[in-house]
């Protein structure tokens, strides 16, 4: 059983979220809008993690070994202006992604392992999740066309 | 007879009953309120001129009275559907402002740092030949922002929206209307699917309960008030409910008073839902036949019994309990919902709430049954509308290709120069491109920014910025003028024809009383002469703009409103003149109007016809139009539900207060009229800083004491007023900036307090929430605050 590297993969990938999140909203703290729902966003990431531990336990002596993540790096820090917040965002958005596919992935395993407990936290969470991958579009989508033919 | 309506601004009571009607206007008697200057009489008046009041929200139809080329005075119009004769003090006394010395009556450019007067070819010259250089680059359209008011006329935003949209092709267009009522038209589409407000001031005449949402009615709509009060007084009254953390007047006439801590108003709301589900009070054949959303909206509701929302929001469980039995056993209820709300934690949430408790109720659409979602401003419904704010013409959804298509062929335009590739830009982001440098011309049209934003240090950082053009247009030297390297000088109500819309959606007529002082031109004739020199052009090489004075601008605007909420099109101005004013949609097959919206239950929600495909409440993040589609909503409404989210700044041990800002009755907006009207200037001549009893005592601080009043982003100072607010929250007035001081004295604009920040959902800026710490600066001497006595600000011992 395999369900545990998943579970260990997606609670990585939520902290690191999180953690992005988090960063962004400091960087990016005069784009006041952009500060607050990172913040936001961020404290549901922690949520998510939180949630996913007790599984991470229950699945934990399965666990073949300590899983690698899937991608490398995504996120490799705050950038500056426009152009910087804009490839911050699609950073973010990425990592959303896939914590999202992870989730999808979860809950699959979950209805195998006939888990109804584990099911629930996946169906709360994957939702916010999915919403924070259409928020840092809309977000994206409105800052390009200034930031990428507007701004010097 | 003069009666003084500062010490008396509601005027004498003339009860009613919500009989049928008694005339075509309804119950509601007549009282026609009159001011004219020194000891004229109607024989001395030249004309009576036909308007409607600008200095807020109502629409009250007025006469202006006209002397030898002056106004001298003002009446109420009788026959007007919304006022039957009444004026609001600010409007009685406020006209004297258009014949101030201080008027601007040349055109200003900056030269060596100073504004120096100019003619207007050189100033237009200026503006236009900056345009053409930012305009000549990829992505010129970018480089401008346009940042209008809500108190331009119908036809003058609809110019504008046509230079913006179709000549720059920018989206950033937006205005002091997002303050206002962005919540406003954000909640009616997320409930209803397009804007409109779907009651009228009617519904006043035939309620029994009416229930005030963040709504100081009696200070903000005066004439609305002595409607609700002539109920009050007659037999059988509504009964009344009230939510607001100040003891307004509102508060004190309510048979229940909800003073709930400043940014909890959607727990509230939660809680009151839950009861009126809980206790079957809600319509079950109504929600089947007409709303979506239900089953969500019962799951989130009943996570708030009253206990925890009491807890929350600072009040008794028990008040809680009674307003939702008020709300749940009324059979026609009128809810309106104002700043309160819509300034505050959670504004689009919370205001759908009211819609959805409305929605439960099966109230809207009959008469009395209905729901307002205010407006602040007098023409901000325009804005809205003509999309000279961030909407698409015509309350079109910008998402939709066949709107953005009707628009094209309309204006004659390339759809590519339309900017329609995300929502279009709300104020506070162009703010943050001006403050970035990518927008390079930004023009402020009749509004005070330096005084209305949030956290003015940074505003004043922005206004300075040396790459930055600012052009101001305006009748006055306003905080934001000083700022402009062009001032305009514009005409003002009374001194230009053109049409206006109230938040009950009736249209009124306000015509030419006298002439504008020097040079003053109207905001529509300057947008006009801006779109010539620009040479605007459409896609046969023919003027854009194919208008040329008020009445062409207002039928060029009736095509555009054709087939949508908002239709104009069985209107003319002679329809408009001499009778009471009209409310939209009127059509041939509606020649005189249309008194409520959905009294067949049927909504604006069909994926065609809405004005949006959604957005998601705690974030603001755009849902897509597939599954907008797949709701299937059939002309059903949405029940949309939220779980409250605490404001992120509470107040601590370092800013132990809840400030809220707001206003009193005697001014409008920064004082640029009223505090030029001798006796509402009087009435309310300076800031003061609102504390409670038990706060004063803590603090050491009595009656016009000096304070400093200190947030995270600056600070102000006043004297204090102790009232009956709620205990740990300060109220200052937010209508005082520096016009009329000395530049030594202190700083006493309120949104030096503010902070910016803005509801995820409406854009709307939160001036209700932020933490902050008062401290005693020198005594007062046992001198009185200057916050008038006969208002929210009411001393705490008078009332006691």
């Amino acid at each position: 059983m395999h369900l545990a590297h998943y579970l260990a993969l997606l609670h990585r990938s939520q902290t690191k979220l999180g953690e992005a999140f988090r960063t962004v909203a400091r960087n990016h703290a005069d784009e006041h809008d952009v500060h607050a729902i990172c913040e936001k966003l961020a404290a549901q990431c922690d949520g998510h993690a939180e949630q996913l531990a007790p599984f991470a336990e229950r699945y934990g002596e399965d666990a073949d070994r300590e899983p690698d993540r899937l991608h490398g790096e995504i996120f490799g820090g705050p950038r500056e202006g426009p152009l910087g917040l804009l490839r911050d965002l699609h950073d973010l958005y990425l990592m959303a992604c896939e914590c999202d596919i992870s989730w999808t992935l979860v809950g699959q395993a979950a209805q195998g392992a006939r888990d109804r407990e584990l099911l629930a936290v996946v169906q709360t969470c994957q939702g916010e999740t999915a919403m924070q991958i259409k928020w840092t579009r809309s977000r994206m989508k409105e800052a390009a066309p200034q930031a990428l033919v507007v701004a010097s | 007879m003069r009666t003084n309506r500062i010490a008396d601004p509601w005027g004498a009571r003339t009860p009613y009953v919500p009989s049928d009607e008694v005339s075509a206007n309804g119950p509601w008697p007549v009282r026609v309120d009159q001011l004219l200057e020194g000891d004229l009489s109607d024989a001395d008046i030249d004309r009576w001129v036909q308007s409607a009041a600008v200095l807020h929200s109502n629409g009250d139809g007025l006469d202006i009275a006209v002397k030898d080329g002056r106004i001298v005075g003002l009446r109420g119009r009788a026959l007007d559907r919304v006022n039957h004769g009444r004026v609001d003090p600010k409007d009685l006394y406020g006209w004297q402002a258009n014949d101030s010395d201080d008027r601007l009556t040349r055109p200003l450019i900056r030269e060596g740092g100073d504004l120096v007067e100019t003619d207007w070819d050189t100033a237009m010259g200026r503006i236009v030949e900056r345009s053409q250089e930012l305009r000549a680059e990829a992505g010129g359209w970018g480089r401008f922002g346009f940042y209008t008011s809500g108190q331009l006329f119908l036809e003058e935003y609809y110019t504008l929206a046509v230079i913006g949209k179709a000549g720059l092709g920018t989206p950033h267009m937006d205005g002091n209307t997002r303050l206002c009522t962005a919540t406003a038209a954000a909640a009616l589409k997320a409930s209803f699917g397009t804007d409109g407000q779907p009651g009228s001031y009617r519904d006043i005449d035939h309620c029994d309960a009416i229930a005030l949402w963040g709504h100081n009615v009696a200070e903000t709509q005066t004439v609305l008030w002595m409607r609700m009060l002539d109920r009050r007084r007659g037999a059988d009254p509504p009964r009344m409910l009230a939510v607001d953390p100040r003891r307004t007047p509102v508060a004190r006439e309510a048979d229940i008073h909800l003073a709930i801590r400043n940014g909890t108003n959607q727990a509230l709301m939660n809680a009151v839902l839950r009861e009126i589900i809980e206790h079957d009070w809600y319509d079950t054949a109504y929600v089947d036949a007409h709303t979506i959303g239900f089953d969500r909206l019962e799951r989130v509701v009943a996570g708030y019994d009253v206990r925890r929302a009491a807890e929350i929001c600072g009040i008794p469980a028990r008040q809680i309990e009674e307003a939702a039995e008020l709300l749940g056993t009324s059979q026609r209820l009128l809810s309106t919902v104002l700043q309160g709300f819509y300034q505050s934690n959670q504004a689009t949430a919370s205001s759908c709430q009211v819609n959805n408790l409305h929605l439960l109720r099966g109230m809207i659409g009959r008469p009395g049954a209905g729901v307002y979602q205010m407006n602040g401003q007098p023409t901000a419904q325009n804005t809205r509308e003509t999309g000279a704010d961030g909407d698409l013409s015509g309350l079109r959804n910008w998402e939709n290709k066949e709107h953005v298509r009707e628009l094209a062929e309309l204006w004659n335009v390339d759809e590519i120069v339309i900017p329609h590739w995300s929502p279009p830009t709300h104020a506070m982001q162009i703010w943050r491109y001006a403050e970035e440098g990518s927008i390079k011309l930004l023009w402020i049209s009749a509004t005070n920014p330096a005084v209305t934003l949030p956290e003015l240090a940074r505003v004043r950082r922005i206004l300075q910025k040396d790459d930055l053009m600012v052009v101001v247009q305006d009748m006055f030297l306003t905080e934001t003028a000083r700022f402009a390297d062009v001032v305009l000088p514009a005409a003002g109500w009374g001194e230009k024809l053109g049409t206006f819309t109230n938040a009950d959606r009736t249209v009124h007529l306000s015509e030419v009383a006298v002439a504008p002082p020097g040079e003053a031109r109207s905001d529509l004739d300057i947008f006009l002469e801006y779109a010539g020199r620009m040479d605007f052009r459409d896609r046969d090489g023919a003027p854009l703009i194919k208008w040329h004075d008020p009445e062409s601008a207002f039928e060029a605007w009736k095509a555009c409103s054709a087939g949508r909420p908002c239709d104009y099109t069985g209107m003319t101005y002679d329809l408009l003149r001499g009778g009471s004013g009209i409310q939209w949609p009127c059509t041939a097959d509606a020649p005189g109007g249309t008194e409520r919206l959905y009294v067949d239950g049927h909504f604006n929600t069909d994926p065609d016809y809405c004005e949006t495909f959604g957005q998601d409440f705690t974030t603001g993040a755009l849902l897509d139009e597939e599954s907008y589609r797949a709701k299937e909503p059939h002309g059903r409404a949405f029940l949309h539900p939220a779980e409250y989210e605490p404001f992120p700044e509470t107040p601590d041990d370092g800013y132990p207060l809840l400030l809220t800002t707001g206003r009193t009755l005697y001014h409008f907006h920064t004082r640029t009229k009223t505090g030029r009207a001798p006796e509402l200037h009087a009435a309310a001549p300076d800031v003061w800083v609102e504390v409670s009893p038990d706060d004063a005592r803590a603090l050491s601080v009595a009656e016009g004491d000096l304070v400093s009043v200190l947030s995270r982003h600056g600070e102000m100072q006043g004297p204090v007023r102790i009232s009956n607010i709620r205990e740990g929250v300060v109220f200052v007035p937010f209508h005082y900036g520096d016009w009329d001081r000395e530049d030594d004295e202190g700083p006493r604009a309120a949104n030096e307090l503010t902070r910016t920040s803005w509801d995820p959902v409406s854009k709307q800026p939160h001036f209700k929430v932020a933490a902050v710490r008062v401290r005693k600066l020198s005594d007062g001497g046992r001198s009185e605050s200057p916050a008038p006595e006969n208002t929210a600000s009411a001393p705490a011992a008078e009332e006691a």
